[in-house]
């Protein structure tokens, strides 16, 4: 009874088009805004808001990221954790080696320079699709986890390629409290969500998904095939570079490149696949999903085995657990979370009166 | 001449490749799945078969036993996972192997354990005395054994696919899924014939791979080096899939020995998929793959 | 009879002389198989102009050069003043849309959303702009948005503006997908079969959208149809292919009478 869309009548398709354009849904993400503002950060623990917000925050941008890319492009990409990494060695050598600029600035330069990288390996796109794809970006993965722990000029030439990322300081001001972490990241974190959402329901968002249905329909209708696949691997790109540049500046507090490897890229296809393809707010619910599936799995084990040297057993329950939701998604609902949270609003709709 | 016998040892590398990527390409013409899971295929049979030879159980039946096991798994693929994604894009097929893939790798460290196991089949791995005798050469007896077995297997299922009635059936399949049903082949019993074939090939080449390096996890790694393979020699191609495991394991060795040194080392890790790279610029469909038209 | 003797002399007021395309020597072949030997014939600007022709006969092929999916071995095109080959993307640009066999939508998509991709080239605001979604690019939108509420009320699919298209069925897939080619404000549509598969009633609608549109916007047509009936009676000059080569080239009254097209139906051995 709540959930009607009676009575709200659209006038210019302006509104028609607005992003919520449905009164309650627009309440709805008021709240969960306000919520993650104002009542996370007085209620939470620091121990919650970093092992559990902040994570939350950087990989629902990094499932963003693919989601982008694989979701509405139709690209899949095993090297998002190697775009990651490019973005926080990025972040760490223009934090470092300027260290006058602006931390923000810094982040988008290592967005763009993640960018880049991510259009260098969607070139073959223009020759191959489907997985011939998914191999040119296992092939990044490889080469860019190659070349941050062989050139350890990227890293001040710590060996290994690992090194401390220098503290956040935003205007003079040294964030370096939990909840200082937290805002920062939640502004760069809906910031880049809301222009995600623009971009997937404007004309470039169509161009995508046309190219993921059908694309010699796509090209005939007149997009040009090459260009937009590159904007989606560059747009992809910048988000995982950002998201990189957050998870080494605000979570790891280093740049380690063995925290970018190829089960980070698959963390994050996993995400995109539970949260829902082709679905913003899916990015949330899969990050949100697979960062505590395991905590979940830990505890039950514990209750119900606590025995020790189960731990090897818990982690190829795991493994299992993560593998038959993976099949499980893509058999019986391949748009995931976010499909069946729509589908409940659907039911909200005519609820009491479904027929 | 120890430019050669680099170049020996990685070709005999290069037929191990040839092997994994084997297992691909049988299941890639009969279901046109990109089995991604063809790697913890090769760690699960390798398990099975090493921890049955543990209970005191003799090679053959092992031997035996684990393809019983490989059988009843295709079996269940087949009911599970593919009946249900008939028609699904390709990619949506691919990601589920990756699923597939976390899958079977849980579940044989779960069912067994996730200990390294020496596996010992009964050749040796030392140096061929007669061939270092005549020429000079040092080339383990154990490769070119393991070599001998893989073109053994190759030549039984290239006879397998262009003599027999199934093998007729499986291109039948390939070719085109509908079409093939409409003329009453069985296709749910050719998907589970053919992951069963590859289910053999995974058992070979992880009782192979195993004897070298100890039965563990990293076996599972190996899919990663056949993906490459695949791509230069063409996804639908057995004999692709042979030769280009031979010049991925030769080169791979050869660019890590002369081009190595130069650039820091590391590099066996990725210049299989440069060069694969490389390739698919100049020829998308692989060295030995087949032009697809599409029609619209 | 009146019926379609009416729209033939409606058709001659409205067909000028000026060529808007002209289709030259096209030779195309798929390995071994030739699938268009040596095709030239030319399309005036505000005809409705069909291709027919036995099964395999290259009709389909021929629409596929002349918007770029296929490129042919030998031959040209001259469009709007301007010889050579183009890009399926060129094409589009320069005003040829098009329709498929097999229906070719977008089916992740609603019908407003597919119908307005057929709009896609017209925005011109790059990709920042559009995700700010702000002053110029929210108003662009906008303005494309009631171009295409106009395709969607031209062809009465208001009351399925937001649904999944593949949720549709079929005859009303095919609409929007000619809502699809519209929405770009083509100058010459091309439409591989638009109404195979449907009922007479569906038929009839279709035949009457496309006259319409032919009618209103001065939209040079060039059809594939296997429905003769259809064919004889929206079409102005009927091509004929049989294995690839043109047989007649005529007013559909002559195409009927034409001993090479019976001959050609009726399978009459070469």
């Amino acid at each position: 009874m709540l959930y009607r869309e009676t009575g709200q009548i659209k006038t210019d398709y302006k509104s028609d088009m607005a992003m919520f354009p449905i009164a309650q849904d627009r309440w709805f993400i008021y709240g969960c805004v306000a919520v993650a503002v104002i009542g996370l950060p007085l209620f939470a623990s620091s121990y919650i808001i970093e092992a559990f917000l902040i994570p939350i925050l950087i990989w629902s941008l990094a499932a963003l990221s693919l989601n982008m890319l694989l979701g509405y492009c139709g690209q899949l990409s095993l090297g998002h954790g190697a775009f990651m990494a490019v973005g926080a060695y990025a972040a760490y050598n223009f934090a470092t080696r300027i260290p006058e600029l602006n931390i923000f600035i810094v982040f988008i330069l290592a967005g763009l320079c993640a960018a880049a990288v991510s259009v260098l390996f969607g070139l073959p796109s223009m020759r191959i699709k489907g997985f011939y794809l998914a191999v040119s970006t296992l092939a990044a993965q490889f080469v860019i986890e190659w070349v941050f722990s062989t050139v350890t000029w990227f890293s001040g030439d710590n060996a290994m390629g690992t090194v401390d990322t220098p503290a956040i300081v935003i205007f003079g001001y040294k964030l370096e409290s939990s909840i200082d972490l937290y805002m920062f990241c939640l502004v760069i974190n809906i910031v880049l969500f809301v222009l995600a959402k623009n971009l997937v329901r404007g004309s470039v968002g169509r161009s995508w998904m046309a190219i993921r249905d059908m694309d010699v329909a796509a090209s005939v209708i007149g997009i040009r095939l090459l260009p937009a696949k590159l904007l989606a691997f560059g747009v992809s790109g910048f988000y995982a570079g950002v998201a990189g540049a957050m998870y080494a500046f605000v979570y790891l507090k280093a740049c380690d490149i063995t925290s970018f490897d190829l089960f980070q890229s698959f963390n994050i296809l996993f995400m995109v696949i539970i949260g829902g393809m082709g679905s913003v707010m899916g990015a949330y619910f899969g990050a949100a999903f697979i960062l505590l599936l395991p905590i979940v799995l830990n505890i039950t084990f514990q209750t119900f085995f606590a025995t020790s040297g189960f731990a090897g057993l818990v982690s190829n329950i795991e493994h299992m657990v993560f593998g038959g939701l993976i099949m499980f998604f893509l058999i019986v609902e391949p748009l995931g979370l976010a499909r069946l949270w729509s589908t409940a609003k659907e039911k909200l709709r005519l609820w009491p009166f479904p027929h | 001449m120890f430019v050669l016998e680099v170049f020996i040892s990685g070709l005999l590398s290069g037929v191990m490749y040839s092997l994994v990527a084997l297992g691909f390409v049988l299941i890639f013409k009969a279901s046109g799945v990109f089995n991604f899971a063809q790697g913890a295929m090769v760690l699960l049979a390798a398990l099975t078969f090493v921890r049955f030879i543990e209970m005191g159980i003799p090679l053959w039946l092992a031997a035996i036993m684990t393809f019983g096991v490989m059988i009843v798994l295709a079996i269940f693929i087949e009911r599970f996972l593919l009946r249900p994604l008939v028609n699904q894009p390709l990619i949506t097929l691919f990601m589920l192997t990756i699923g597939l893939n976390y899958f079977l790798e849980g579940l044989a460290q779960a069912v067994w354990d996730a200990e390294v196991h020496g596996l010992d089949i009964g050749i040796e791995d030392v140096p061929w005395v007669g061939l270092e005798q005549a020429t000079g050469l040092l080339i383990s007896m154990f490769d070119v054994i393991s070599a001998l077995i893989a073109m053994g297997l190759v030549i039984i299922l290239s006879i397998v696919f262009n003599k027999t009635k199934v093998g007729r059936a499986l291109r039948a399949v390939s070719n085109d899924h509908q079409a093939a049903m409409s003329v009453g082949i069985p296709l749910n019993r050719i998907w589970v014939i053919v992951w069963a074939m590859s289910g053999l090939v995974a058992l070979v080449a992880g009782a192979l791979w195993g004897t070298r390096l100890g039965v563990q996890f990293s076996l599972s790694i190996v899919a990663l080096k056949a993906l490459p393979v695949l791509i230069l020699g063409g996804f639908n191609s057995i004999m692709g899939a042979i030769v280009a495991g031979l010049i991925i394991g030769a080169s791979e060795k050869l660019g890590e020995v002369f081009l190595g040194p130069y650039v820091g080392g590391g590099i066996e890790s990725f210049f299989p998929y440069v060069l694969a790279m490389m390739v698919l610029f100049w020829r998308p469909q692989g060295l030995f793959g087949d032009v697809i038209i599409e029609r619209v | 009879m009146t019926a379609t003797e009416e729209i033939q002399s409606a058709a001659d007021q409205r067909i000028s002389d000026e060529v808007l395309m002209s289709v030259r020597n096209i030779r195309l072949s798929f390995g071994g198989v030739k699938a268009l030997r040596d095709v030239s014939f030319d399309i005036a600007k505000g005809e409705i102009r069909a291709i027919i022709g036995p099964n395999g006969a290259g009709k389909t092929s021929m629409l596929n050069v002349i918007n770029g999916v296929y490129h042919p071995q030998e031959g040209t095109i001259f469009y709007k003043g301007k010889t050579g080959l183009m890009k399926p993307h060129e094409a589009a640009t320069k005003g040829i849309s098009r329709t498929f066999q097999n229906l070719a939508l977008f089916r992740g998509m609603t019908t407003l959303d597919n119908i307005m991709t057929g709009r896609n080239m017209k925005i011109k605001r790059n990709f920042l702009w559009q995700a700010l979604r702000w002053g110029p690019a929210q108003r662009e939108e906008s303005e494309n948005r009631e171009a295409v509420e106009r395709v969607i009320g031209f062809l009465e699919i208001e009351s399925i503006r937001k649904t999944p298209v593949g949720r549709l069925p079929y005859g009303l897939q095919k609409r929007v997908e000619l809502g699809r080619a519209l929405a770009a404000e083509p100058e010459l549509l091309l439409l591989d079969e638009p109404m195979s598969g449907m009922n007479v009633e569906e038929k009839e609608d279709m035949c009457r959208f496309i006259l319409d549109v032919n009618d209103e916007f001065g939209t040079t047509i060039c059809l594939i149809e296997h429905d003769m009936s259809v064919v004889m009676d929206i079409s102005d000059r009927v091509v004929v292919l049989d294995y690839g080569s043109k047989i007649a080239d005529d007013t559909p009254n002559e195409v009927r009478a034409n001993q090479a097209v019976i001959d050609a139906y009726l399978g009459v051995s070469h």
